[in-house]
């Protein structure tokens, strides 16, 4: 027990919490816009690909991280347009359709990996994000080093949940999105395009997704391996489900998620570990997620037509 | 833009638009090779040599869709049901571990009639494995979808786990493989001298009695009336969750056949690599086939032939091997559109 | 101001609208005028094109030829928008309201640009307060709107519309949900608008209604206007004649001859409906019924007041919390749809595009939906689809039901041929009870007098037959006992003829009976 506050109690675990939790705030993000509207986007995990591979590529080509970011938000949002054209306006099946997006876009990456670096048995490093310590607020004892010397795209990632939580709750715009999730019959008797909103939501929800796999290789890690994403995609729809589809609430369980990942990675290094082998440790994440939406199951509010196309002019 | 519904779509469009959408595929191959600086025709050619241009490529393909086909009929028969299944990889490893579990140990040296029973038990655990997702759908309302997803991960980690572990070769100099089969245990090819094995039978076995099953029984009947609508089929009597657990335990039972076919009949052990991912490219081959059982068999042995054309021809034309994956997925979507629009008519206005 | 609106100034003109769908003409060159401050009722049976034509004009559909012009300038066609900054506002037959939104924000939606900052939430919030109270619509802003009524949900439409500055009003059969009284209630609002300039068109099929509130009447039949005339200057009859035409119809039902009780459920409660939708208000509160074979049960009421519960337990989808079931003097323990079909309960269920058909499936495996795991469909879990084949033919032939044969697929058929197949595969079984859940609901007058023919025969045969409408001259004409819902409770049972239209609209409205009910308990 005593094992288990030492790592509780270290600035060092907190820090790593909250970095593990970057990512997935990003694309739970992302995902909660596009279901907010009305649109499940199993594509997610493969845009996370997709933005961990290009944002990696073109910093590796000399367009500076934040030209990284960019691009993976760009590579993000071309194969959310294809997810959105597909089950917007042609209303198919979202499960099948987000499916295809991930295959296409892990694919994609993987070829397009290939023929750029035909050679190489392994990829080359980047210079990634470097942990920017905010003047005062990172001398503050165990607080400062956890949450105030973080790279600057964890501190986007906490950004743009709440740019995201002040726009649904605060904005016309936000309003109108939650309405299309809600009712898009609604929507369109008030004259608003259902197309144009959902198809936002699809395009600019998967633009925050490849930027949570851009973190992967542009804050996390250095470069780009296959599977690297490793079902955080997947992790990251049941986080919207288990913040019944709030973007506050989402962030808390991204953060427990991402506390409970930091544990059991340095639980392994206890006497514990020399026990229990290193693969439960691993299967933790998956087996929380499932809990969650368990749990959460029972009360959680459904956006009223997630799901549901709708066809102007249908009757 | 606007969708118009058609009520009764001719035959020309309804098989019409699955043709373009195929045509569609080969220009995005051509697309794609071009891109990687090949001749598209030559790339092409090359892959269509790879797949079928010998007798032991075309065996090959064969081998490599014999697990496909197991995939997509355990795609099709759920989705059909409208049951997203899309965990078939963690299915296809628990038939893989019950058949080397059994194989080596308990049941070892018991010959062909062992191996029946190894197959049931083997289709036990897949559907075993389905049956929680399904149980967390019908009692808690949890979507499938990211349940069975999330198993396929947690299945990987205890094949990892069982590979360092308790199922380790003792002779395997560290890999993580398990035990072989004994030759007693293993699937026999299907003639004497031919690089094929009884998997592919028991495949296009399974593949007519799964059809007979949807078209010509009273469990098929449901499972089709719950796929299509739910609410009616309840209305009529038709115990709606009973079906679909039902529907799991086919369709996981299939699966964990990909996984016992691959060990029993190809590799003759466990390994991590055992599956490329044939419990994904199953959707596609579903998908493909429309959901038609018999379908199945073809678009499986189409999608495998694309993966074996695309191995042979990466190493004569340099593309990479890559495009196999995104020509299949390119495949899924189109053919999705395809199907949406028999039945719907674009109007631009 | 109110009786010269001749002289008043054209708000809205649409010139030769047209539009098909497939093959059937659902508005063959509709002219309509609108003139400032008057009521136009637009009058006309279920598909005669009303509901087509209101969407034309809001953009919802373009026309295939016609013009649309708004205060003297043409609406470009199929633009919602458009319709909206002319001023035009409808309030649908089916809300368009987000229920887990608030009224307030359901109001508000659409109002502000898209991309401006933010709402001015408080001054929005005063300005629906004073709209509600200057037009006599109370409704709490602040309210999910899935836990208001229908009738507060109907305030909350029109709200939507006059916060926008509707200048040109449309209601599309607004009083379809409310009990009388309610519906007196939206005329008075509906005048104190009309007064203040607002222009409105009414569109309903209910004749007395029309006469009540418009000021000239507009009738559409197939398609087509077959007459325009002021209010002042004619009468029900004459209405109704040009509404159906020449083959007015006026059915004769003879009465019933009671036989014994086959159903009858004593103090029974309920959750909800089966699918769970409406969970506030739906449940049943401690109803008593007998149902007697060779008699037609009527069951009255604004929808939305238990009769999805009360269908949904006879069906078998839901069993009663509290209380007992009685077939045939044994009470039941275990309840479902199985269990219901076997003890002999006949079914048409409320939406049979949803719930009586399965839409992908052919009409023979519709027709053996209830029975196909009995002989001669299937034996030992293998389908005879020979058998199932003949059986669907037969029916097809003593139902007349058209269409191109067994094997083409259910939703082809138009809702009348739908409806007389499902009629086919319940009668065909012989029932001795049966549920008629809104059983003519959208269906053309001739496929009505069939299934109404139907439904008596099957009672002369000695059935017994509960009629769920919300349609009360439907209930009138065929029932020999009626009971009216109100909030999940019953009334006592009356005979028809003998109460007025007022006194069952009171009890529609959930006033009176109640005492009478806790007394017999």
């Amino acid at each position: 027990m005593s094992a288990l506050w030492d790592i509780l109690l270290t600035a060092s675990f907190w820090a790593a919490a909250i970095r593990i939790a970057s990512p997935l705030i990003f694309a739970t993000m992302g995902e909660l816009i596009c279901e907010r509207a009305g649109v499940l986007n199993l594509g997610i995990e493969g845009i996370m690909v997709i933005g961990a591979f290009s944002g990696w590529m073109a910093v590796y080509m000399g367009a500076g991280l934040w030209g990284g970011v960019v691009t993976a938000m760009l590579a993000g949002m071309l194969f959310g347009l294809l997810h959105a054209t597909l089950t917007v306006p042609f209303g198919l099946s979202q499960h099948v359709v987000g499916l295809g997006v991930t295959l296409l876009a892990t694919s994609t990456s993987y070829f397009a990996y290939r023929l750029i670096l035909p050679e190489v048995t392994s990829p080359p490093r980047i210079e990634p994000f470097q942990p920017y310590e905010i003047p005062y607020l990172s001398e503050i004892p165990l607080l400062g080093p956890a949450l105030f010397s973080q790279t600057p795209l964890t501190y986007a990632a906490f950004a743009c949940a709440a740019l995201v939580a002040l726009v649904l709750y605060r904005t016309p715009l936000g309003l109108a999105l939650r309405a299309a999730g809600e009712s898009p019959a609604a929507v369109a008797a008030q004259g608003l395009s259902v197309t144009g909103l959902r198809m936002g939501a699809v395009i600019v929800g998967s633009g925050l997704m490849a930027v949570g796999g851009a973190f992967l290789t542009l804050s996390a890690f250095s470069s780009f391996f296959f599977e690297m994403v490793n079902g955080r995609g997947w992790i990251c729809i049941a986080l919207v489900v288990f913040g019944a589809w709030r973007p506050g609430k989402a962030v808390l369980g991204a953060l427990l998620f991402a506390a409970f990942d930091a544990l059991q990675i340095r639980l392994q290094q206890t006497p514990i570990g020399q026990v229990v082998p290193y693969q439960m440790f691993l299967m933790a994440p998956y087996i929380l997620s499932i809990l969650a939406l368990i749990v959460m199951s029972r009360r959680a509010e459904v956006p009223a037509a997630l799901m549901v196309p709708y066809r102007k002019g249908e009757r | 833009m606007r969708l118009e519904p058609i009520a009764n779509p001719a035959l020309t469009r309804r098989l019409g638009l699955p043709a373009l959408a195929l045509g569609a595929t080969v220009l995005v191959a051509s697309l794609l090779s071009a891109l990687a600086g090949a001749d598209p025709f030559a790339v092409l050619g090359l892959i269509l040599k790879g797949a079928a241009g010998s007798k032991f490529a075309a065996l090959e393909t064969l081998n490599r869709a014999t697990p496909l086909i197991f995939t997509g009929l355990a795609v099709a028969v759920a989705f059909r049901a409208k049951l997203w299944n899309i965990g078939a990889e963690a299915q296809l490893y628990a038939g893989a571990i019950v058949t080397v579990f059994l194989a080596t140990g308990l049941l070892a040296g018991t010959g062909l009639w062992g191996m029946a029973l190894v197959a049931a038990l083997a289709m036990l655990a897949g559907a075993l494995v389905l049956l929680g997702p399904v149980m967390l759908k019908t009692r808690f309302g949890v979507d499938e979808v990211v349940t069975t997803l999330l198993f396929n991960f947690i299945m990987l980690l205890i094949v990892s786990w069982l590979l360092e572990g308790p199922m380790k070769d003792p002779a395997g100099m560290g890999w993580p493989k398990s035990e072989p089969l004994e030759r007693a245990m293993r699937l026999p090819r299907l003639a004497e001298g031919l690089r094929l094995h009884w998997g592919f039978a028991l495949a296009l076995i399974a593949a007519v009695l799964v059809w007979f099953l949807q078209a010509r029984t009273t469990l098929g009947y449901e499972m089709r009336a719950v796929g299509h609508n739910p609410r009616a089929a309840a209305f009529a009597g038709i115990p709606v969750n009973p079906v679909l657990v039902r529907t799991a335990l086919l369709s996981g039972g299939l699966a964990a056949l990909a996984g016992y076919s691959e060990v029993a009949g190809l590799k003759g052990h466990l390994s991590l690599d055992l599956s490329p991912g044939f419990g994904y490219t199953g959707i596609i081959v579903a998908m493909l086939a429309l959901l038609h059982p018999l379908g199945v068999v073809f678009t499986a042995i189409f999608v495998a032939g694309i993966f074996v054309g695309s191995d042979s021809m990466s190493r004569a034309a340099g593309v990479p091997t890559y495009i196999a994956d995104m020509l299949l997925a390119s495949a899924l979507l189109l053919m999705v559109l395809a199907i949406g629009l028999t039945r719907y008519r674009v109007v631009w206005k | 101001m109110s009786a010269d609106y001749g002289a008043q100034e054209t708000v809205l003109r649409l010139t030769g609208i047209t539009r098909r769908f497939g093959a059937t003409l659902a508005n063959d060159a509709i002219d309509l005028t609108l003139k400032r401050g008057e009521v136009l009722a637009l009058l006309g049976e279920n598909g005669a094109g009303k509901t087509t034509l209101m969407n034309i004009l809001f953009g919802q559909y373009a026309a295939d030829s016609g013009t649309v012009e708004v205060f003297g300038k043409p609406l470009p066609p199929g633009n919602p928008a458009a319709a909206l900054s002319a001023g035009l506002g409808m309030v649908h037959q089916h809300f368009t309201l987000a229920d887990n939104l608030t009224v307030l924000d359901n109001i508000l939606l659409g109002t502000v640009p898209l991309w401006r900052a933010g709402f001015g939430r408080a001054a929005a919030r005063a300005r629906v307060l004073t709209l509600s109270r200057d037009f006599g619509l109370a409704v709490d802003p602040e309210a999910r709107v899935g836990d208001l009524s229908v009738g507060e949900r109907q305030r909350v439409e029109i709200l939507k519309a006059l916060y926008r500055d509707v200048r040109i009003l449309i209601l599309d059969e607004p009083t379809a949900v409310l009990t009388p009284q309610e519906s007196d209630a939206l005329f008075a609002t509906l005048r104190s608008a009309v007064a203040g300039g607002l222009s409105v068109i009414f569109i309903s099929h209910k004749l007395h209604e029309v006469m009540a509130a418009s000021s000239r009447v507009l009738v559409l039949r197939h398609g087509r206007v077959v007459g325009q005339v002021a209010t002042a200057g004619t009468t029900r009859e004459a209405l109704a004649a040009m509404m159906v035409g020449a083959e007015l119809r006026k059915a004769t039902v003879t009465p019933g001859t009671p036989g014994p009780v086959l159903l009858q459920l004593r103090g029974v409660h309920t959750s909800k409906d089966a699918a769970g939708k409406d969970d506030r208000i739906g449940g049943l509160r401690g109803i008593d019924l007998a149902l007697r074979g060779g008699q037609i049960t009527g069951i009255a009421g604004v929808s939305g007041n238990g009769q999805a519960a009360l269908s949904d337990l006879l069906s078998g989808l839901l069993a009663p919390q509290a209380g007992t079931l009685d077939l045939g003097g044994t009470a039941q323990g275990q309840w479902s749809p199985r269990r219901a079909l076997t003890a002999g309960i006949g079914r048409i269920p409320e939406d049979r595009h949803k719930t009586g058909t399965i839409a992908e499936f052919t009409l023979t495996e519709n027709v053996i939906l209830e029975r196909y795991a009995e002989a001669p469909f299937a034996r030992a879990g293998v389908m005879d689809w020979a058998a199932a084949r003949r059986v669907t033919d037969d029916l097809i032939r003593r139902f007349d039901v058209r269409c191109e044969g067994p094997d083409g697929v259910i939703r082809l058929l138009s809702g009348g041929n739908m409806q007389k197949l499902i009629l086919g595969r319940v009668l065909d079984t012989a029932p001795r009870i049966i549920l008629a859940n809104q059983p003519v609901r959208g269906l053309d007058i001739g496929a009505i007098s069939y299934v109404h023919g139907q439904l008596v025969a099957a009672r002369d045969a000695g059935a017994a037959v509960l009629l769920i409408s919300e349609d009360l001259d439907e209930i009138m004409e065929l029932s020999d006992i009626i009971h009216v819902m109100s909030e999940g409770r019953l009334s006592p049972p009356f005979a028809r003829g003998s109460m007025t239209a007022a006194q069952i609209g009171l009890w529609m409205a959930g006033q009176g009976f109640d005492e009478g009910a806790t007394d017999a308990a």
